[in-house]
């Protein structure tokens, strides 16, 4: 029951955060980088003001795994290093925190273009 | 002598003949409407070559052997190539036409290109330069999205006016002979720009300058678009075909049902996933060259307008905020070689 | 012609056929959802196979990411953003596409001016300003903890 309520939440959450993002697509002219670009920026600001983790909380993956929470990571991973480094933490944690993500796309997209290629339509 | 009538309209004493032409297209393209009228099929869109710029070069490389076989000419015997696409630099007919060793002229008019190449010729022919040219163009699918747009695996989502790059190519061999369709007229099209900034929309960009060379041919000859079989946009899509009838209405030039547009003719908009229809310079071209111009040479069609029309900007002029420019250029092409224009069968 | 562009804006505006809203705002929650409820299931499943509370999310990210590059790669990826829009590039997914994409797009132009140099063609305005943004953010913090 519990997994179950997680995953309707996560579904809903998720689902809500993409709703949002088509409708800037069909009613303004945002290109898809822009919106993406604003996403994590948002993300930022709304972790940054401690809001992102709460919902996070609520709703796991259904958060995290927008473009939203890629941002509110960022700014979790700085305010934890500031905490420890000082200063230098507004450059180092931010990549700290979402390395693994950024490495694997960059890794696996390597990998990926090394086998694959551009397909017709 | 080509001979100038009113402003800007261009008459052929000497009508040139178009003595042959092909088509080539791929597989949406095959399966289109039109899917019967190509010369030459080709199932993988790479052409059996590893670029897609390779692929398109090829596509227009066979295209012009075709013509030439077609009429039984070697390379030699022809003094002039006049030919472009989409691609920066024209690679596209450049990489194309190298091996042929023909005289070249490389033209850019985005999509109007093959209209652009027929006047081009045309003139040349009249003027007495050359006796023989050709006339070719072509777009590829994948050369145009990954220069204009995005990756091809890109997962990006194409707003309903968008329309579908034609993986195609067209050629017409220019002669002096008899053997019809002729080309009787031409009006060489003035930069029309309506403030149009939206990439997805190039319908809507290019419908001002469609109308502008219509209207100019209109009042020029006296003659009405009633009088012509068939007046045949390049690739407005259906939103651009919208506003050029609205446009031309207000112009006192009314279209009625004798207008078709090549971007609606080339695929099934219900069956096939093209959103506003088709473009690219090879759209206009292969229906030219594979459907309409057989008609003419039969006189299924007597009397027709060929009016190909080209978005002119580039991806850094639109992402620096410019609005869109449209040209439109005009060949009047007919079954015979002169006499009055009085059919009205539409 | 005397039509001015605003007029001329206004016609085309009428011409152009409106975005089915209604089915894309669907599709979008659907697929979206869909992504993060698989999202979710995986951060279940490695919390129960003994991740940390902080290394389960960061597995998730990578396992999505790597799904969504091989996707790209057997070119289905945009066949299903085609229909899920917003659904496919808003999930973390869609950054691993933005990535991906290019990369394969531009191999022909050679392993270093093409695959690698073109990579962040998409993707890397996000970096850009989501790094700026925590950055700004982290002096502020730094600031905030000075007084």
């Amino acid at each position: 029951m519990q997994v179950l309520t997680a995953l309707v939440k996560a579904f809903l959450v998720g689902g809500a955060l993409c709703a949002a993002g088509q409708l800037l697509i069909d009613r303004t002219r945002l290109t898809p980088a822009r919106i993406l670009t604003s996403y994590v920026v948002a993300g930022v600001v709304l972790g940054g003001l401690g809001l992102y983790p709460k919902l996070v909380e609520f709703a796991g993956a259904g958060a995290s795994v927008p473009l939203l929470g890629f941002g509110s990571l960022l700014a979790q991973g700085v305010r934890r290093a500031v905490a420890q480094q000082g200063l230098l933490g507004a450059l180092t944690g931010g990549f700290t925190a979402a390395s693994a993500g950024i490495t694997a796309a960059l890794f696996f997209s390597l990998l990926a273009a090394l086998a694959a290629k551009s397909k017709a339509k | 002598m080509a001979l100038r009538k009113g402003r800007h309209t261009i008459l052929f004493e000497t009508p040139p003949s178009l003595r042959a032409f092909a088509a080539i297209g791929s597989d949406m393209e095959a399966q289109g409407p039109l899917g019967q009228c190509f010369d030459l099929i080709e199932r993988d869109a790479y052409f059996g070559q590893d670029s897609w710029e390779r692929a398109e070069s090829q596509m227009q490389e066979r295209v012009v052997r075709r013509v030439l076989e077609k009429a039984q000419l070697p390379p030699s015997q022809v003094q002039g190539a006049f030919a472009g696409d989409l691609l920066n630099q024209c690679v596209g007919s450049t990489y194309g036409l190298r091996g042929l060793g023909v005289p070249y002229v490389g033209l850019f008019g985005a999509c109007s290109t093959m209209a652009e190449a027929l006047v081009a010729a045309a003139v040349f022919l009249e003027a007495g330069a050359m006796e023989r040219a050709v006339a070719c163009t072509s777009s590829h699918f994948c050369t145009a999205e990954r220069q204009f747009r995005y990756p091809l695996e890109y997962g990006g989502q194409r707003p309903p006016t968008a329309q579908w790059t034609a993986t195609a190519a067209g050629a017409a061999l220019l002669d002096r002979g008899e053997r019809p369709p002729f080309i009787r007229g031409a009006v060489v099209g003035a930069i029309r720009d309506l403030g149009i900034t939206d990439a997805a929309n190039m319908g809507a960009a290019m419908a001002p300058a469609a109308a502008d060379t219509l209207a100019r041919f209109f009042a020029d000859t006296g003659l009405r678009p009633q009088q012509f079989d068939l007046v045949v946009t390049g690739d407005l899509g259906l939103v651009g075909s919208r506003l050029l009838r609205q446009l031309l209405e207000e112009e006192g030039f009314p279209l009625d049902r004798c207008h078709a547009d090549c971007g609606l003719m080339l695929y099934d908009r219900q069956k096939q996933d093209v959103h506003a229809g088709g473009s690219g310079c090879g759209c206009s071209a292969a229906v030219l060259c594979g459907h309409l111009l057989p008609l003419l040479r039969q006189g299924t069609l007597q009397n027709l307008l060929f009016v190909a029309t080209g978005a002119l900007m580039s991806p850094t002029v639109v992402q620096q905020g410019e609005s869109i420019p449209g040209i439109a250029h005009l060949v009047w092409l007919s079954h015979k070689k002169s006499g009055e224009v009085a059919s009205c069968r539409c | 012609m005397k039509m001015t562009p605003e007029e001329y804006g206004e016609l085309a505006r009428q011409a152009s056929p409106p975005s089915p809203t209604g089915k894309n705002l669907a599709m979008a929650f659907l697929v979206g959802g869909g992504i993060c409820m698989l999202g979710e299931g995986l951060r279940l499943c490695y919390r129960a196979l003994g991740a940390t509370e902080q290394n389960a999310p960061t597995l998730v990210s990578v396992t999505l990411v790597a799904l969504a590059v091989a996707l790209t790669g057997l070119g289905v990826y945009d066949k299903l953003a085609k229909v899920a829009g917003a659904g496919t590039l808003v999930p973390i997914t869609g950054f691993a596409n933005a990535v991906a994409s290019p990369s394969i797009e531009f191999k022909s132009e050679g392993l270093v001016l093409g695959l690698a140099a073109k990579m962040f063609l998409i993707a890397g305005p996000v970096l850009v300003y989501g790094t700026a943004a925590s950055v700004a953010y982290g002096v502020l913090v730094w600031l905030w903890g000075l007084f």
